[in-house]
């Protein structure tokens, strides 16, 4: 529902949220909101959305214990919850089947979606095609290189991808281009936002769809330990995956909700992407939050080995997690996340995706802070088929 | 409060013709090159000046002021530049404002980037990316620094919301042309003068319509129902287009000529 315990007004999180845009898009956005609010309410809508995800993405996803894995995270009880195991390999899905069906009971014949990693493209890319709407994908350039493969699936499936040759070349540029796209097309289209940034409803919105993560996984970890875990991990870029596994926990003050933001090569040399660690509040992509900015307020480029945190802005609501205290954030370097992606692969036989890696570095660091008692639940979001190529160049393994 | 923008409208008002509102980005093409843009806007005939602050996400903006913003960054553009250009123009004794997405100004201080306006002369400020939902502490600066507040509206903007747009507008009210991101085009879409009938029904505040205004028929054809034409990526496309700066310049001279012919043919 688009009113919570974090909401304060709606679409705002305490000072962050709200809605910068251009005046062309106010009633778009007006109009999704009221579609998102009538649709929570409607039980045939929420009953085909369950539909989906039993039947198609292969919701609930399941948990599994990392034993060997917790070996090396001070003994602490390390539980994944598996949203690799999606249809299109991460959470991304979830909220996608639910915006793609929203757009169809709008009318809506024309889908637009940004990506970084890919994951997010794929998965609207997937939900086009299975509901009969066309999909066009904005992808940085530098992108569509690290993640070819991703861009290969989208052309699969029926979607047009388009490189985004300004700025940065990666997705602060690939949402500038999207935006505008939708400016001019927004009668026919509906944007699918990907991640809990934006404007007001997409925060509220994305996180509606993706909090089922935390639903399903705090029932699984209460059967399976008979008690609540001790904190609950995530990587943050925009920050879809942590607030879906952290929201259900928020109301258990016990349980401490740690997102892990991608360092890049030390939040001290500035090459980083640790919006809420190392930026300042303001508005970008039509939301105040926290971002990387110069003293006159322009965007810097972040820096992330992981396509899909290389982001330099981040969802309002963990900027007001953060304030508040309710949630803490730490910085994971590249070298740190693929030490823990590596680990993860030779001790449990699970290839994560490299921004899920730095959610598991974070449960090394906070396993061996809390010790062998402590229960850690790990939002594994994704899965690594597509970094495959940036991981052998990591490592020096020869293709 | 009157500004010289204020002022203006009640001029152009009384010869029954439209004003010529020109765009540039500060720092484009160069810091001294912006100055002579200015310059040659005053020298030929435009009416009020709109100086661009650089921004590394303009939204609403289509490839051309998107690549000068760019260039403009690169040289190192920031609010330093951005009101030495705004006090040229004004010293030029043309109203002036800044066009300026959010941030900038959120980074500056709120308070102080309306201080900044006044004191050099400014006589208000366009912000594309603020709708009036989010502009309480915004309006307050400019009531208090006694600037103009001017927002943009759309082909899609309600009858409802119009009214509460306009509300917070002075100076003029930005009716953007087409659904779409600033850029010189063949024609004016037949929206525009839909647009500016329905803000007309809510206000009494000048209009001007901007994106896609290039010629001295679209000039014309604007000013036969608006109050304002706003041209900006003509001028840039003039002077990337010339293979010296002074020829850009001339050619930027010869467009406002045609530009202010125009404005002042539209009403028959």
């Amino acid at each position: 529902m688009s009113t919570s315990s974090t909401d304060i007004r709606a679409g705002h999180f305490g000072q962050f949220g709200g809605r910068y845009v251009p005046e062309a898009l106010i009633g778009a956005l007006d109009e999704i909101e009221s579609a998102h609010n009538a649709a929570q309410k409607d039980p045939e809508f929420l009953a085909e959305l369950a539909h989906l995800h039993k039947t198609y993405s292969g919701r609930p996803s399941i948990i599994t214990e990392a034993k060997r894995f917790a070996e090396h995270a001070g003994g602490a009880r390390i539980i994944l919850k598996r949203e690799d195991l999606n249809h299109t390999g991460s959470h991304k899905i979830n909220n996608v089947l639910g915006q793609a069906l929203l757009a169809k009971r709008s009318g809506k014949k024309r889908i637009i979606a940004e990506t970084g990693a890919g994951q997010h493209g794929v998965a609207s890319a997937t939900a086009a095609a299975l509901m009969g709407l066309e999909c066009v994908v904005y992808m940085g350039e530098e992108d569509t290189k690290r993640q070819a493969l991703n861009v290969v699936r989208m052309k699969l499936l029926g979607a047009e991808v388009v490189p985004v040759t300004t700025g940065s070349k990666t997705l602060k540029d690939a949402i500038n281009e999207a935006m505008r796209d939708w400016v001019t097309n927004v009668e026919t289209t509906n944007y699918l936002f990907g991640t809990v940034a934006g404007p007001h409803p997409f925060p509220t919105m994305v996180r509606d769809f993706q909090k089922i993560i935390g639903e399903e996984a705090r029932a699984q970890v209460l059967e399976l330990t008979g008690k609540l875990p001790d904190a609950v991990l995530a990587c943050v870029g925009g920050g879809s995956n942590a607030i879906g596994i952290f929201y259900d926990f928020i109301k258990d003050k016990d349980v401490r909700l740690i997102g892990l933001e991608a360092g890049g090569d030390g939040v001290e040399t500035g090459r980083h992407a640790a919006t809420i660690t190392g930026g300042t509040p303001g508005v970008l992509h039509g939301a105040r939050s926290y971002l990387l900015q110069d003293e006159n307020g322009q965007t810097v480029e972040s820096h992330s080995i992981s396509a899909g945190l290389d982001y330099p802005g981040v969802g309002p609501e963990h900027a007001y997690l953060s304030e508040i205290g309710r949630a803490e954030y730490r910085a994971i370097t590249d070298a740190e996340a693929m030490y823990a992606f590596s680990l993860l692969c030779k001790t449990e036989g699970i290839i994560p995706a490299i921004e899920t890696a730095h959610a598991l570095a974070g449960a090394l660091q906070v396993g061996r802070e809390l010790g062998k008692d402590a229960t850690l639940l790990i939002n594994l979001s994704g899965r690594g088929d597509k970094d495959v190529v940036t991981a052998a160049e990591y490592f020096g393994i020869p293709l | 409060m009157t500004t010289p923008l204020d002022q203006l409208f009640t001029k152009t008002r009384s010869e029954n013709r439209a004003a010529l509102i020109a765009y540039i980005p500060a720092g484009y093409p160069t810091q001294e090159g912006c100055k002579a843009v200015i310059d040659a806007f005053a020298d030929a005939g435009v009416d009020a000046i709109e100086i661009g602050f650089p921004y590394s996400d303009p939204v609403m903006d289509g490839p051309t002021i998107q690549e000068a913003a760019n260039t403009s960054l690169e040289a190192g553009t920031g609010a330093k530049e951005v009101f030495e250009a705004l006090a040229h123009a004004t010293a030029r004794g043309i109203p002036s404002v800044v066009m300026t997405y959010w941030n900038p100004i959120e980074k500056y201080g709120i308070e102080k980037f309306a201080k900044s306006i006044a004191s050099n002369s400014g006589s208000g400020v366009i912000t594309p990316d603020l709708p009036v939902d989010e502009a309480l502490p915004w309006t307050t600066a400019t009531h208090s620094s006694e600037i103009n507040s001017i927002f943009v509206v759309a082909p899609s903007t309600t009858d409802a919301r119009l009214e509460k747009v306009t509300a917070q507008c002075s100076g003029f009210v930005y009716a953007a042309s087409l659904m779409g991101v600033t850029g010189a085009r063949t024609g004016i879409s037949s929206g525009a003068k839909d647009l500016v009938d329905r803000i007309k029904k809510v206000t009494k505040i000048p209009v001007a319509v901007g994106l896609g205004v290039s010629t001295r028929e679209h000039a014309k054809e604007v000013a036969g129902y608006a109050d304002g034409v706003i041209v900006g990526s003509a001028f840039i496309n003039a002077l990337n287009s010339a293979d010296s700066l002074d020829s850009g310049i001339k050619a930027v001279r010869t467009l406002v000529e045609q530009l202010a012919l125009g404005v002042r043919e539209g009403r028959g």
